[in-house]
């Protein structure tokens, strides 16, 4: 028999009420549940980044957390970054700068960088390699990822 | 993953009936960035998972009381880093969890939880050791407290009862300066797990701890009381001679995919030094 819970959980500024079973992860019921399919699931094991989403505020492993542990919770994945259809200044300068090759790894670099820019707004080279240190990119784009959160916080400052 | 039922206790009491409920069917839950993953390879196969996160009792994060500080078995890596009152006092230790695993594993990751784990890389052993921690056990009978040297056993074992649980870390308030470092030997930048973990404090009458580990199946504590080690002015030999019977108990592992047995003994001397002397500037510099 599998158990399950109701959760409310908000997703992207957006209420949602769920039951969920209570050995899925936050991931799965994030694709399976909600259809929101920008988080991908690559490792499983907390050590790709993929998966990652801010978790009231903060990046996580949503591979690693159970969707029971977000009830009450604000969740935010790559489906809210951009507002009115228009994408933030943070996916635009991925955008301009090339980041993404095969695209897979862009939605948890974007919520890392996110994560990032939210706490240091102003982050040196040594800061974006340590914040996104946890997200990795098979197409070895690090240069221009790297290059588009630095040019996102300057366009922020300017 | 295995289906599995799961309890969110609010107050320890609930918490400790579950546990002893349960007993080896129950996994308690805090960070779950290890569990998560013992689940998921199926190395694990609990019949329920013991939330932590939201008994009232373990709530108040970090916090000081006479003479020490009690982090509690919820306080995440990020918030060990961001304390004050712990990056004012014991230094090394926010240098480990600094490092442990990426932004994401430290934004989850307890430190009860890197210790219960029992791995023997974890980051903030050998810095607890080195700090004296004490850890404080739960169970219904009520609570004791265990120096980490006797709480920490061997691979993947710690010195918890049926039926007990971890509800903090406390750290006794150093009562000499002290100058501490912690390093470690990974194979990049970046996420990876320690193929040696190391911390050294000198303090002011004299006395060096040293503490490493991820060479063996349990970080090992060594206290010079000599007063050669923390001495600036000592000859590098006497130094190494110490070094190299403190080093003498390392067991690293021969099967181990991170790094040889003669590497680890190799790098171990250089870390050992190189840990030892920036204790001793640390504690010039104040």
């Amino acid at each position: 028999m599998v158990d399950t819970l109701p959760i409310a959980v908000t997703v992207n500024g957006r209420r949602r009420t769920l039951e969920v079973a209570v050995h899925h992860t936050l991931l799965d019921v994030l694709r399976d549940q909600l259809g929101l399919t920008g988080t991908k699931e690559c490792c499983v094991v907390g050590e790709c980044g993929a998966c990652t989403v801010l978790v009231d505020g903060r990046a996580v492993n949503s591979c690693l957390v159970l969707a029971v542990e977000a009830d009450g919770a604000e969740v935010t994945t790559v489906e809210g970054l951009a507002t009115d259809g228009r994408l933030s200044l943070l996916q635009n300068a991925f955008l301009e700068k090339g980041a993404a090759q095969c695209g897979f790894c862009i939605p948890g670099q974007l919520m890392a960088a996110q994560a990032l820019l939210a706490q240091n707004p102003h982050p040196t080279l040594t800061d974006v390699h340590e914040g996104l240190a946890g997200n990795l990119c098979r197409c070895a784009g690090y240069q221009q990822i790297t290059e588009a959160v630095m040019a996102a916080a300057e366009a922020a400052v300017r | 993953m295995h289906a599995f039922a799961y309890a969110r206790p609010a107050t320890l009491a609930e918490a400790l009936t579950l546990l002893e409920k349960h007993g080896p069917d129950a996994r308690l839950l805090a960070g779950g960035t290890d569990l998560i993953v013992g689940l998921r390879q199926g190395a694990i196969r609990p019949a329920i998972l013991i939330d932590l996160k939201r008994v009232a009792e373990l709530r108040n994060v970090i916090d000081e009381v006479d003479g020490r500080i009690a982090i509690s078995a919820t306080a995440v890596m990020a918030e060990i880093e961001n304390d004050d009152r712990v990056g004012r006092h014991f230094p090394a230790l926010v240098e480990a969890a600094h490092v442990v695993g990426s932004v994401q594993i430290r934004n989850r990751a307890t430190l009860a939880g890197n210790i219960c784990n029992g791995s023997p890389a974890a980051d903030t052993a050998p810095p607890l050791l080195v700090y004296g921690a004490v850890v404080v056990v739960a169970g219904l009978k009520g609570t004791r407290r265990v120096p980490i040297d006797d709480f920490i056993v061997g691979s993947h074992q710690v010195a918890l009862e049926r039926g007990e649980l971890v509800t903090a870390i406390e750290l006794p308030l150093p009562d000499r300066r002290l100058g501490a470092a912690y390093l470690r030997l990974t194979r990049r930048h970046g996420t990876d797990l320690a193929s040696i973990t190391l911390c050294c404090a000198v303090d002011e009458a004299g006395t060096t701890r040293l503490a490493y580990g991820s060479v063996g199946p349990r970080a090992l504590l060594f206290i010079d009381e000599s007063g050669v080690l923390a001495d600036p002015g000592a000859p590098a030999e006497a130094k190494e001679a110490i070094l190299e019977r403190v080093f003498a108990e390392a067991r690293p592992s021969p099967r181990s995919i991170r790094a040889s047995p003669e590497y680890r003994r190799a790098m171990l001397r250089v870390l050992g030094a190189r840990a030892l002397r920036s204790a001793i500037e640390r504690l010039a510099g104040g």
